[in-house]
């Protein structure tokens, strides 16, 4: 009933935004920092974008704006964490208000603008989509095969541990929180230039929240971010394609089934927590904790 | 200010809006908007807040109006409602269906303040509900789709499987059905009144079925974008969405609740409100139909006008018999006309839509 060739591309479109941001934000809290600021930099990346996409009638300048701002914004996050030492769950929280405000402002005379048209990649999909799926494999590579990654890592799971062995705790953390920033401006982006091809206040609509969802269930790792965010992005696509198709499906039951499977991955985690620290399982040490050098 | 202070100033405004049931004309009325989505969604709340800028021209400095946007329908609307009440607004309207439970509750608390509920039926003697009859507006949009679409596939966009968003499928679809007996409705649900990206989604879930027009019961212009992309066309819903013109948004719904709420504040300020469900349609001007372009063939849009026009005469019924219901039971005799009643209870599609109304 449903036909593999016009739903793969619905399904990669609609999880290339939250595999963006989940993506950034998975690095992000691999240093041990907890942004909860994922939607509020995706807003504003996603006007950002727009702006500059009108503007230059450019929609790769538009993406690059994007990732400018995201990072941009999440340096307010950067500043308030790592050198004031505050809270992060708070910090987090206030920088996704902050973003939506202040997309909601400055978007006010965009509303109702169109974007330039995009040219298709490979296959007619999207080019940020190859981009987003090629992010996977490098991300791997790079936590898990290089000094620096493996450094990143090392700040996560003991801030302290990195901290007596000279590595600059703080500069590795700014470094990760501007990464994650400029990967959810790129997924907001996607939504206002390639999904919706318009600026709405509030465009992003959660996204940002699923995204941080994603980032547990993948355990903190990129192929697992990557599985999350096709299965998000697949549920949605395919009960929407199920319904359009005729067929009834209990809507209700299909969107419940990403939260649930990542609430039974939480279940699993904590449940096998000695067998899983020990296979390199489950959430960063020092993550969510303020680290500094004279404590 | 200290805490025993903020709770004295709280305590002091609650008895004075309490206490002054009268309506001083010195000071300017106080009126308040809580709107579901932002004001900028080009949609349902744009028109509300079109409506409150009305009153503002209308009465000047008679009047002084405020509004909370995106407020979530729920607990968060009986605080912001509160937070209306509290800050002297004597005249509230709450402008979404899923603001009612939320409305009822802070009516009873505040009995001097005057309430007004859109899309519900819960009143009371300082609440009253007032709707617009969207489905005469969706007959017409209908026989455009019925006339329009060469694939005999049109689309319908729901967000929620309440009753007013039923009418609206149910009426479309009879009308498409009545100019063109081929034609075959699909119909996805969002759950939402407003997800750009969702609907976004949907609609290209929709052209992948090889439907060619959208109709949809959402508040953002997404899936018209959507649709020029994929050359379908659409309408505009609750607002006129006019920079999707001529093409992909060849006509639309609009919602116009200015004089409604001329009317209601007026009756505020003369000392004539009273309770009461008002369900305006195309002949109160409540609901137009925008401007249908000549991307449409000359005789479907005059064909669409007429309907028009005898809808708005009261000629015309959109729900008129002979009806079946889905499941191939009887419901409206030759002649029949719906009640108010059956309409705003329906959860039911009529004969020949495919789709099962979600339990």
């Amino acid at each position: 009933m449903i036909d593999l060739s016009t739903f793969l591309p619905i399904l990669m479109a609609a999880s290339t935004p939250i595999l963006f941001a989940a993506l950034g934000e998975m690095v992000t809290e691999r240093t041990g920092v907890l942004n909860l600021g994922v939607e509020g930099m995706m807003i504003v990346g996603a006007l950002a974008g727009f702006a500059m996409a009108v503007a230059t009638g450019s929609p790769v300048l538009g993406f690059v704006a994007a990732a400018v701002a995201g990072a941009a914004v999440s340096m307010v996050f950067a500043l308030l964490t790592q050198y004031l030492l505050a809270n992060q769950v708070a910090s987090g929280l206030a920088l996704t208000l902050f973003g939506l405000g202040l997309a909601a402002l400055f978007g006010k005379t965009y509303e109702g603008v169109k974007a330039p048209a995009m040219a298709s990649g490979p296959l007619g999909l999207n080019w940020v989509i190859w981009l987003g799926l090629l992010a996977v494999p490098v991300i791997w590579w790079f936590l898990n095969r290089t000094r620096p990654g493996l450094i990143l890592r090392g700040v996560g799971e003991n801030h302290d541990a990195a901290h007596g062995l000279g590595h600059p705790v703080r500069r590795v953390r700014i470094m990760a929180i501007a990464f994650g920033g400029a990967m959810a401006g790129i997924g907001g982006a996607f939504i206002s230039i390639a999904i919706v091809l318009q600026w709405t206040e509030g465009m992003t609509a959660g996204a940002g929240w699923i995204a941080l969802a994603i980032v547990v269930f993948s355990n903190w790792t990129a192929p697992g971010v990557l599985a999350g965010a096709w299965l998000f992005g697949g549920v949605t696509a395919l009960q929407l394609q199920l319904q359009a198709g005729g067929a009834n499906v209990p809507v209700q039951l299909l969107s419940m089934a990403p939260y649930l499977a990542t609430i039974l991955v939480l279940v699993v985690i904590s449940a096998l927590q000695k067998y899983s620290r020990r296979a390199g399982l489950g959430a960063p040490g020092s993550l969510g904790q303020n680290f500094h050098a004279l404590r | 200010m200290n805490r025993r202070e903020l709770i004295a100033s709280v305590a002091a405004i609650a008895t004075v809006s309490l206490a002054s049931p009268v309506w001083a004309q010195d000071e300017p009325l106080k009126v308040g908007f809580i709107y579901v989505g932002p004001v900028g969604d080009g949609g349902w709340t744009y028109q509300h807040d079109l409506g409150r800028q009305a009153i503002e021209a209308e009465f000047g400095d008679r009047v002084e109006t405020t509004f909370i946007e995106s407020v979530p329908e729920g607990a968060d609307a009986e605080r912001a409602l509160t937070q209306l009440a509290l800050a002297g607004n004597k005249l509230i309207f709450a402008t979404s269906f899923g603001f009612m439970d939320a409305t009822v509750n802070v009516a009873a608390k505040f009995p001097d303040i005057k309430f007004e509920h859109a899309t519900g039926y819960k009143r009371s003697e300082n609440l009253s509900t007032y709707d617009a009859r969207f489905y005469e507006g969706r007959a017409v949009m209908g026989t455009i789709a019925g006339r329009m679409t060469t694939s005999n596939k049109i689309g319908y966009i729901g967000s929620f499987p309440i009753p007013e968003v039923i009418q609206g499928i149910n009426s479309s679809f009879i009308h498409a059905r009545k100019v063109n007996p081929d034609v075959d409705m699909r119909v996805v649900w969002a759950y939402s009144w407003f997800d750009p990206a969702k609907e976004a989604d949907a609609a290209a879930a929709l052209i992948a079925e090889g439907v060619d027009v959208i109709l949809q019961h959402t508040d953002s212009t997404a899936p018209l974008a959507k649709a020029q992309e994929a050359g379908a066309i659409g309408f505009g819903q609750a607002s006129d969405m006019a920079n999707f013109k001529p093409s992909p948004r060849v006509s639309s719904i609009i919602d116009n609740w200015a004089p409604y709420y001329i009317e209601r504040v007026g009756a505020v300020l003369d000392g004539t409100w009273e309770s009461k469900g008002t369900w305006a349609g195309i002949g109160d001007g409540e609901v137009e139909i925008g401007e249908i372009t000549d991307a449409v063939p000359a005789e479907v849009k005059a064909e669409a006008e007429a309907l028009r026009d005898q809808i708005g005469s009261g000629a015309y019924h959109p729900f008129t018999g002979p009806l079946k219901k889905q499941d191939g039971s009887d419901w409206l005799a030759e002649g029949q006309v719906a009640t108010d009643e059956e309409l705003s209870g329906m959860n039911f599609f009529v004969e020949g839509i495919t789709a099962q109304i979600p339990k």
